[in-house]
């Protein structure tokens, strides 16, 4: 059965609006996805009918709410391919998730001076700024591959940067600029043999992608909900169950205990030890939700039709006069989200101008300013795509381009 | 179209054709300011009399315009006048366009009168005007207490 993007876009509401006008043209699910029906009907649902905190209480809301609760948590494990639910951390987002990470990670490594943690220029600052934090606090030293002028990983020093000093390497999976999908094979080869862990970004790839997190040669991965057709305040830290329990808590309270006295604590295993508090239930059982959604059309097709528009996209923005694509050129190896900047006019007013044409792109420096530094641009426009975007809505942002040129010609 | 009141003539000209950009030696004080979400990056400097107003930055054709207009409006006043037209920008940009902004003392500045309704642009506006109260403010000037700035 082929994917019917129309069939798709029926599920979501948000596609019945106007804005300012103009059909709306959602180019900006980088930044964050629509959501189905399917999704919202279930929060909905389990709201009204169901609510109830989990993993407190005998009554049967309680127990109904916890069954809910960990009813996702097994699918988005079987999503992901994990061995067990139990390597499914619900956290609020991703960068709770590397944050988490890092500070357990510092503390169960006891991270020094001398020690290295190894990312790249090519991170979201959700991946930059928390290793910065933890070598400030641990003495460790923060190193980093660099991008290519295509708009690669360059691991040309690949065996000088991970070496037995090497701690940690975290990595984005795609990214959420340039649209790169980094092939880390060779990476988390060597990582291994350096006696590193390899922690992967996969905010953007999980929710494009068909993922199976044995076959990725990661120890640890974090990514979002909201990404993903789920609700914003969910998030997955997916970690190997037996590093996972050698891991130390990150945030302290309740639910992430097995007994506390005046004296001392001891700690549940995971992953109830890395959910201190009431978590978001209800975001939780939509992101499950989200999961059957995805799962339902196929990760292969939703994949084939990204590259199928992504390829359209590269096709009609190089035919533009004046835009200058950022990233890989072709569609092998990246995925559905294309920055680029026009000559003589700043990101800021291409958003501007295409939202009066109801066109949503991204503007700006994506929470990754470092990789707009490397290619000596301040900001830049970005459209992204997803498995409800049509050929028709790149057909508008490309006559919105025109307009852009109109104004600033 | 919607964005007629956002990129007036009087905007995209100053955008341009900027008057007065360059930073230039000697100065009494500068200031380096930047807008942390889009990037736009602005540095002025000011003579001690405000004779001499110089900027350099990156950043939208709205910030640029911006500091275009500021040049024209504010190089070689004194500070009392200085401090009224500044006031009198600070004032209209956070006005929602509520407020009916005066030509005698805003001049070009009243092209702005638009981006008021644009709040996510607002700051684009303000950006050169931060950056100069505060470059002011090391030369010795004091340009006055301006409305509270609200992102
Ligand atoms: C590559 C990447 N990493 C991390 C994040 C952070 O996600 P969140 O803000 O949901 O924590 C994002 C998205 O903003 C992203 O694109």
């Amino acid at each position: 059965m082929s994917f019917d993007v129309e069939r798709v876009r029926k599920d979501f509401p948000i596609f019945e609006r106007e804005v300012n006008g103009h059909p709306l043209v959602y180019l900006d699910s980088a930044n964050t996805s629509q959501k189905p029906v399917q999704v919202l009907d279930v929060m909905r649902a389990h709201q009204e009918r169901y609510n109830g905190n989990v993993s407190r209480s005998v009554h049967t809301l309680g127990t109904e709410s916890t069954e809910a609760y960990e009813g996702a948590r097994a699918r988005i494990a079987t999503f992901i391919g994990a061995a067990s639910p139990d390597e499914v951390v619900f956290t609020k987002n991703s960068t709770e998730a590397i944050n988490l990470a890092a500070h357990s990670l510092g503390q169960m490594l006891r991270l020094g001076p001398g020690d290295e943690v190894v990312i790249s220029e090519m991170e979201h600052h959700s991946n930059l700024v928390p290793w910065q934090l933890l070598c400030e606090r641990t003495g460790a030293t923060l190193r980093w591959f660099g991008i290519s002028d295509d708009g690669r990983l360059d691991e040309s020093n690949l065996d000088e940067l991970v070496t037995e000093r090497t701690k940690i390497v975290s990595l984005v999976h795609m990214s959420n600029v340039l649209g790169t999908v980094n092939d880390v094979t060779r990476i988390a080869a060597r990582a291994r043999s350096a006696g590193a862990l390899l922690m992967l970004d996969c905010s953007q790839s999980v929710p494009h992608l068909p993922l199976d997190v044995q076959a990725l040669g990661a120890d640890l991965i974090a990514f979002t909900g909201h990404k993903m057709l789920g609700p914003t305040g969910i998030g997955v830290l997916w970690g190997r169950l037996d590093l996972l329990a050698q891991m130390p808590p990150f945030l302290a309270g309740g639910s992430m205990i097995e007994t506390v006295t005046m004296a001392g604590t001891t700690f549940a295993p995971p992953p109830a030890r890395f959910e201190a508090g009431t978590p978001p239930i209800t975001e939780a059982i939509g992101l499950g939700a989200a999961v059957d959604y995805l799962t339902g059309l196929g990760m292969a097709a939703i994949h084939e039709h990204e590259q199928t528009i992504t390829r359209y996209a590269l096709d009609a923005l190089s035919s533009v006069p004046g835009v200058r694509i950022f990233g890989p050129a072709t569609i092998e190896g990246r995925g559905g989200t294309v920055s680029f900047g026009v000559d003589g006019v700043h990101p800021h007013d291409v958003g501007q101008i295409l939202d009066a044409l109801g066109v949503e792109v991204r503007v700006g420096h994506h929470c990754a300013r470092p990789v707009c530094s490397r290619f000596s641009v301040p900001a830049m426009t970005r459209a992204s795509f997803y498995l409800y975007t049509t050929t028709a809505e790149i057909d508008a942002l490309a006559r919105g381009l025109d307009q852009v040129r109109k104004v600033f010609g | 179209m919607l964005l007629d009141g956002l990129y007036q003539e009087i905007i995209l000209d100053h955008y341009k054709n900027p008057h007065g950009r360059g930073l230039r030696d000697p100065f009494d004080g500068e200031a380096h300011h930047v807008n942390p979400t889009c990037g736009d990056e602005i540095t002025v400097r000011v003579s001690a009399d405000l004779g001499d107003i110089s900027y350099d930055g990156l950043g939208c054709s709205i910030s640029q315009a911006s500091a275009s207009v500021l040049h024209e409006l504010l190089e070689g006043k004194d500070p009392a006048a200085a401090s009224e037209i500044h006031h009198a920008f600070v004032e209209l940009m956070q006005s929602r366009g509520q407020v009916e902004p005066d030509e005698e003392v805003l001049g070009d500045g009243i092209a702005f009168a638009g981006v008021a309704k644009f709040p996510a642009r607002v700051k684009c506006a303000l950006l050169p005007w931060m950056a100069f109260k505060d470059a002011a403010a090391r030369a010795g000037v004091d340009v006055g207490v301006s409305p509270e700035v609200k992102a």
